[in-house]
């Protein structure tokens, strides 16, 4: 078999709650945003991170291309430790490091400058990574335009000048020019309209295919996990919950908690009438997770073992991880 | 044959700006038949909130309605004055807007704002308006209602944040209740309870529903007549399940066809193109440069929305000889 693009073993990334008296900020406690955190990712594979708002994707995704410092764990991609090289490699590895990993952000209005043509936004790759002579600037920006579905004429304009599914083509362009492996893509298309998603959804796919470039798909919408991803994480609060590939985790999930997930979609298909399964309440706080399993007080399945102690993350199929005391009775 | 309880004809609201004129809304007509659920659906710019707006009158400005006809239980909207509209307006026709954050004033308690728009509509006393709010959280399924009205917004989850703003917008018991994307910023496994809510208090209350929406899922699952609108006009209109099995417009099967499904991989089929400026919108058929079916008819000549049986309406100059399919 051969070794994983990128590993990520026990991952933690806290960050400190302060209560603000009149002169002193007092500690009071730490949001658990990623919480000992282990997956890996193929060569040329999309793995597809799901989880609702506070469970701690974006944080992890972050953490794992070293943009927010972690407090423990290790990211290694391509065999090299992510944070060491950043922090003490020599200038070559760095940039090569950061060269290998890109990331595609949420909003395509604040992380594409204003006062920059899309021009100097790709070229600014080769400027700082010296890949590409300045003889070949042009016809490069041009190629990585017409891979993500732009024109030519296009790279003389500004970001103001096109819509969201446009400037998320030019964010994916950015990426790409530093010819990268592996691509954090933190909810791509969530900001964008029905018609332009399944543009942004096809163009990933296809990239991932043609270019072999690695995945990692930050999304709370399943619908589209389900399109574009091989393997699939469910994250809540901070912990994976369910890791398997894509099909077994949509077909048959072991987790109460992504069956729930699942169950919660609404699916374009009148036809299909599904007993859904409501959960009772919020998604806890993170600063204070419930005791044992964290999805415990919402959970149809919770015993006591559940409040007590933490299910660790067990193999029950080959290549399907569950963290879940009562897992079996899913089976 | 059910009571029409909404009936829009031929509705055209324009915003006038500096940049010209954006015809946000030209020439909707639809009716919302009493117990069953209308869906509004469009993607941004499609004029779906832009009509709901209309219905409840509060156009913003530099918006307005610039004609049509909007029958509510046979009385047109549009000739009532502004204080007549009052009389609508939260009181007969209520509204759940998608940000319960800013349709919620931080500055007071849950309770307080409720009683205020208890006690707006009809005179009562304190303790009779305490006595109906605590009511009104326990429509909306709040635990602990006593408890909860003395909450802030901020302290409350977005989810119940939307359950107040539905409360409140049940204070009056309206027949009408319009609820624009409600829940567009919640969670799903939350998006999922609000849902089953509207659900539910639709059938308790017997009160008429219209949902704003741009997720086809959620049509499939709450609506039971669909509005699809593309760029201020009306694509389509019929039954939900007719909808979806044998869409007429093209629109409307290239949207079924570019939504991923979470219940299996399919193939996703993306419709070219973005979504057109209004102040220029396009000639003839507003769809046409994104559409796959068109010819040059399609280009000069705006296609009249046709009633084709069965409760349908269409407007394509093709429909009859395109055989549309959305494979699974």
């Amino acid at each position: 078999m051969p070794s994983p693009l990128l590993e990520v073993r026990d991952l933690m990334k806290y960050f400190p709650v302060y209560e603000r008296g009149i002169l002193i900020k007092k500690k009071v406690g730490d949001v658990h945003a990623v919480d000992g955190v282990s997956f890996d990712v193929a060569k040329g594979e999309t793995t597809g991170l799901v989880g609702e708002s506070g469970c701690g994707k974006t944080t992890a995704g972050k953490a794992i291309l070293d943009l927010i410092p972690k407090d423990s764990g290790q990211v290694l991609f391509e065999g090299k430790d992510v944070h060491e090289t950043l922090e003490h490699g020599s200038n070559e590895d760095r940039k090569a490091m950061r060269r290998g990993m890109q990331m595609v952000f949420q909003n395509p209005y604040g992380s594409l400058d204003p006062r920059m043509t899309v021009f100097d936004i790709i070229s600014e790759a080769f400027i700082i990574h010296r890949h590409v002579a300045k003889s070949e600037w042009k016809e490069r920006v041009y190629s990585l335009l017409k891979l993500v579905g732009l024109e030519e004429y296009h790279a003389e304009r500004y970001p103001h000048e096109f819509s969201g599914g446009q400037r998320q083509r030019i964010s994916i362009a950015r990426a790409l020019a530093t010819e990268p492996k592996f691509i954090v893509a933190d909810e791509p298309v969530s900001s964008l309209d029905v018609s332009v998603r399944a543009q942004i959804l096809t163009l990933l796919q296809s990239l991932q295919q043609q270019e072999t470039i690695s995945f990692l798909y930050i999304s709370h919408d399943l619908s589209s996990v389900r399109q574009i991803s091989q393997h699939v994480i469910v994250m809540y609060l901070g912990k994976i919950m369910e890791y398997a590939d894509v099909d077994r985790i949509f077909e048959h999930p072991l987790n109460p908690y992504t069956v729930a997930l699942l169950s919660a979609v609404p699916v374009p298909d009148p036809e299909r009438k599904i007993k859904k399964i409501l959960l009772a309440g919020d998604v806890p706080s993170p600063i204070n997770p419930p005791s044992g399993c964290r999805f415990n007080p919402r959970c149809p399945y919770a015993t006591d073992i559940c409040k007590q102690t933490e299910p660790p993350l067990r193999q029950l199929e080959s290549g399907h991880l569950v963290a879940c005391h009562h897992a079996e009775k899913l089976m | 044959m059910p009571e029409t309880v909404l009936q829009v004809d031929d509705l055209k609201t324009y915003f006038f700006t500096e940049a010209g004129v954006v015809r946000a809304v030209d020439g909707v007509s639809f009716s919302l038949a009493k117990g069953k659920p209308l869906g509004l659906v469009g993607e941004s710019g499609s004029g779906k909130t832009v009509t709901a707006l209309s219905v409840l009158g509060v156009v913003p400005r530099p918006g307005r309605i610039v004609s049509g006809r909007i029958l509510f239980k046979g009385e047109n909207l549009l000739e009532k004055t502004e204080d007549e509209m009052r009389g609508f307006r939260g009181k007969r026709i209520g509204y759940v807007s998608q940000d319960p954050n800013s349709s919620l004033d931080p500055l007071f308690t849950v309770g307080n704002q409720l009683s205020e728009v208890v006690t707006t509509h009809e005179k009562m006393s304190k303790e009779a308006a305490r006595e109906k709010v605590v009511d009104l959280l326990r429509l909306v399924r709040i635990p602990e209602p006593e408890t909860r009205m003395k909450a802030y917004p901020h302290e409350l989850s977005g989810g119940m944040r939307q359950r107040i703003a539905i409360a409140r917008a049940l204070a009056s018991e309206p027949d009408l209740l319009i609820a624009d994307e409600p829940t567009t910023n919640l969670d799903v496994t939350i998006q999922a309870q609000v849902l089953e809510l509207l659900r539910a208090l639709e059938r308790e209350l017997d009160m008429s529903l219209i949902l704003v929406t741009h997720d086809m899922g959620i049509i499939a699952e709450m609506a039971e007549e669909v509005v699809v609108l593309y760029a201020g006009r009306v694509a389509e209109v019929a039954r939900t399940a007719e909808l979806f099995s044998d869409p007429k417009h093209p629109y409307t099967a290239a949207l079924l066809q570019a939504v991923p499904r979470v219940d299996r991989k399919r193939s996703l089929v993306p419709i070219g193109g973005n979504i057109p400026n209004l102040i220029t919108p396009p000639s003839g058929c507003r769809f046409h440069p994104r559409c796959a079916y068109m010819i040059d008819r399609c280009v000069s000549e705006i296609p009249p929305l046709e009633a084709i049986g069965g409760g349908r309406e269409v407007s394509c100059h093709r429909w009859k000889e395109l055989d549309l399919k959305v494979s699974t």
